[in-house]
């Protein structure tokens, strides 16, 4: 999966937690869930849908990697690039 | 009254009798919750001492001492007097955790203003509600809160008069009344006399959800900081020194009475996190601000648990002293995590809204009995109470409520009025409030177990009410707002179990004739709920149902909507009218 693609996943994840969301006018460096207004819950159901679509799984200590969309979308096309 | 029943009222009046002689009461006659908290420290010669440390997002810390605190209070309750606000009006107050907030809540109570604290999350129609009801004038908040959660209801706020908006930004607001708090704050005197103030006027309106209905402002006074900061000894066993950290927001009542008033009223410097959760920042926290004492919720243990070892992995957490737990139930699971992994106990503690304080608490010293709340606590005496096959309360042949029979029976439980923070009016639905009480005692709701030892083992609610991380939700008021959506019929909603967050909001929604179940729709209806209620109080997960449960009367069960939902038998059917 490439950054675009995973991209676009994140974006597809967030609409179905938050369809009330903007993605539009979303800071893609800025913490999403200011940004989107996600609670908590939101944010550990977007990790958790995330795992289930790519099998990335991101633990707790990677959290501050992943607040922003593009934190997301890079993280997960790293990790779910094989090393060779 | 038998004998002994007097001898315990006489020692509960003297235990509060003494809680209340150990506060100094206010130079010009009664008892302010400001002048306890902030003024008397700075009089004792503490005013050097912090009263908060604010945690921003990102940057330093932000440090006030209780003689700043006592200043810039001062200058809100003068700037409050400069608007012409008079005493007994309303503030209400929506914001995130940052100084001014504290400030303003602190300074309106002493300008003798009641406080509304709101909670920033909610959404737009919430923030209607509530301020309707009290009859907010002063609503102190953000520029873009103001845009998202206000300026769509505003025209249906008629009471309000003055915004004054924290940080940047009043400037952008094209509406009545609005004003730099800050250039307010600069231009007011740092020197204010608390005026005499009556121990029964009202300090703070706290709303909170029924079944039915609309939600109730639960209206608290200043003599509530007697129970306050003794509870914050006998229970949170704040002591000089300590640093304490709540983890409450004040949009609840946890964050006011123990994120604001227990711990200033006890002289103990308090942690403030303006950022959301997130477990390697909060063992961060707990190691770095050298926190000795903690009150958090279940949902929030329950998530650091399920964030595993790796996100405490080499911090010293040695300087915890005492932890306490409160929002819903603990399960025994994590108290035993907390034993193991942390070499903490954690102290479950039990209260409301309407209670105002900690009523049954693990108190410090009490062998701790994994999944039980622990034995009221000083000054408090409890009943369980009857209940029938139906749910409703029992009466005797006098009319009277029943006890339960013997230890491990379940009952509601029920506390002997009065004490100190009990609330003294649900704002103006006095019916609502009257229900609350009978025979002398506080009908809580909340059905519990009592072991041979006077342990409390919770079991659960007596109503429809929805607990979701800690925060109670009305039914009621979610399907209200789904019942806008033009294809919804009818929507019953519910929580769910989940293992983190204790329940889940679930709606099951039946459709019009002419509407069919989407993505799209339940999508739809997702957005709105978010839109309108806020992230956290929206459905998380809707469901469409051909025909919903309805009584004779047209109500929808919800009891047969959770049966469903969790497989179980549904019961006693027998007010289930026939469903179209």
């Amino acid at each position: 999966m490439n950054a675009q693609d995973s991209h676009d996943l994140v974006l597809r994840v967030i609409a179905q937690i938050a369809p009330d969301v903007d993605v539009g006018s979303l800071d893609e460096d800025r913490d999403m869930r200011r940004e989107l207004d996600l609670d908590s819950l939101d944010f550990q159901t977007l990790v958790e849908r995330i795992a289930e679509e790519t099998g990335v799984q991101i633990p707790e200590t990677d959290y501050p990697q992943v607040r922003s969309l593009r934190g997301m979308a890079e993280y997960v096309a790293a990790a779910g690039t094989p090393s060779a | 009254m038998s004998a002994v029943e007097r001898d315990d009222r006489q020692s509960r009046e003297r235990h509060w009798q003494e809680a209340r002689d150990r506060l100094d009461g206010l130079p010009a006659g009664g008892l302010n919750i400001a002048y306890e908290a902030v003024d008397r420290h700075v009089v004792h010669g503490d005013g050097d001492t912090l009263a908060f440390r604010f945690l921003g997002e990102d940057g330093p810390p932000e440090d006030i001492t209780y003689r700043q605190l006592s200043e810039r209070t001062s200058r809100f309750a003068n700037l409050l007097a400069d608007l012409a606000v008079p005493a007994g009006s309303l503030v209400f107050t929506l914001s995130g955790r940052n100084p001014d907030l504290y400030v303003a809540m602190l300074g309106a109570l002493k300008a003798c203003c009641g406080v509304s604290p709101l909670f920033s999350a909610f959404g737009p129609e919430p923030v209607r509600q509530r301020m309707a009801a009290g009859h907010g004038r002063v609503l102190v908040t953000t520029a873009s809160a103001y845009r998202q959660k206000v300026a769509p209801v505003r025209d249906q706020l008629p009471d309000l008069e003055h915004v004054l908006v924290i940080g940047a930004g009043a400037d952008t607001l094209d509406a009545p009344g609005v004003h730099d708090l800050a250039a307010l704050m600069e231009r007011s005197s740092k020197d204010y006399e608390i005026p005499r103030t009556d121990p029964e006027d009202i300090a703070f309106v706290h709303f909170t959800s029924g079944t039915t209905g609309m939600p109730k402002g639960a209206v608290h006074v200043h003599a509530a900081c007697v129970a306050h900061s003794a509870t914050g000894r006998s229970v949170l066993d704040l002591q000089r020194g300590d640093i304490y950290w709540c983890t409450a927001d004040p949009g609840w009542v946890t964050g006011t009475s123990y994120g604001l008033v227990a711990p200033l009223t006890c002289g103990v410097t308090c942690i403030v996190d303006e950022a959301e959760f997130d477990a390697v920042r909060w063992y961060g926290i707990l190691e770095d601000e050298h926190v000795s004492v903690w009150y958090t919720a279940p949902t929030a243990l329950r998530m650091l648990m399920k964030a595993g070892p790796a996100a405490h992995e080499g911090s010293d957490l040695g300087g915890v002293r005492h932890v306490c737990s409160v929002g819903e139930p603990l399960n025994p699971e994590v108290v035993l995590w907390g034993q193991r992994e942390l070499g903490l106990d954690i102290h479950d503690t039990w209260w409301q809204t309407e209670t105002g304080a900690i009523m049954i608490a693990n108190v410090p010293g009490l062998q701790i009995r994994p999944g039980s709340m622990g034995r009221p606590v000083a000054g408090i005496e409890i009943a369980l109470m009857q209940r029938d096959a139906g749910g409703e309360r029992l009466r005797d042949a006098e009319g009277r409520l029943v006890p339960v029979a013997g230890f491990g029976d379940e009952g509601e439980i029920a506390i002997r009025t009065p004490w100190p923070s009990l609330m003294r009016a649900y704002l103006g639905a006095p019916d609502r409030y009257a229900s609350c009480f009978a025979d002398g005692w506080y009908l809580s709701g909340d059905l519990a177990r009592r072991d041979e030892d006077g342990y409390v083992w919770f079991v659960g609610r007596g109503d429809d009410v929805i607990k979701s991380a800690g925060h109670l939700i009305g039914p009621f008021e979610v399907e209200s707002v789904l019942m806008e959506h033009p294809a919804v019929a009818e929507a019953g909603v519910i929580g769910v179990p989940d293992p983190t967050v204790g329940e889940l909001v679930k709606a099951f929604v039946e459709l019009k004739g002419g509407f069919a179940p989407s993505e799209d729709l339940r999508r739809d209806l997702i957005a709105l709920g978010r839109r309108r209620l806020g992230a956290a109080v929206a459905p998380r997960s809707i469901e469409f149902a051909a025909h919903l449960p309805l009584t004779q009367s047209g109500k929808i069960m919800r009891r047969v909507l959770k049966a469903r939902e969790l497989g179980l038998l549904e019961g006693d059917l027998s007010t289930l009218g026939s469903t179209p």
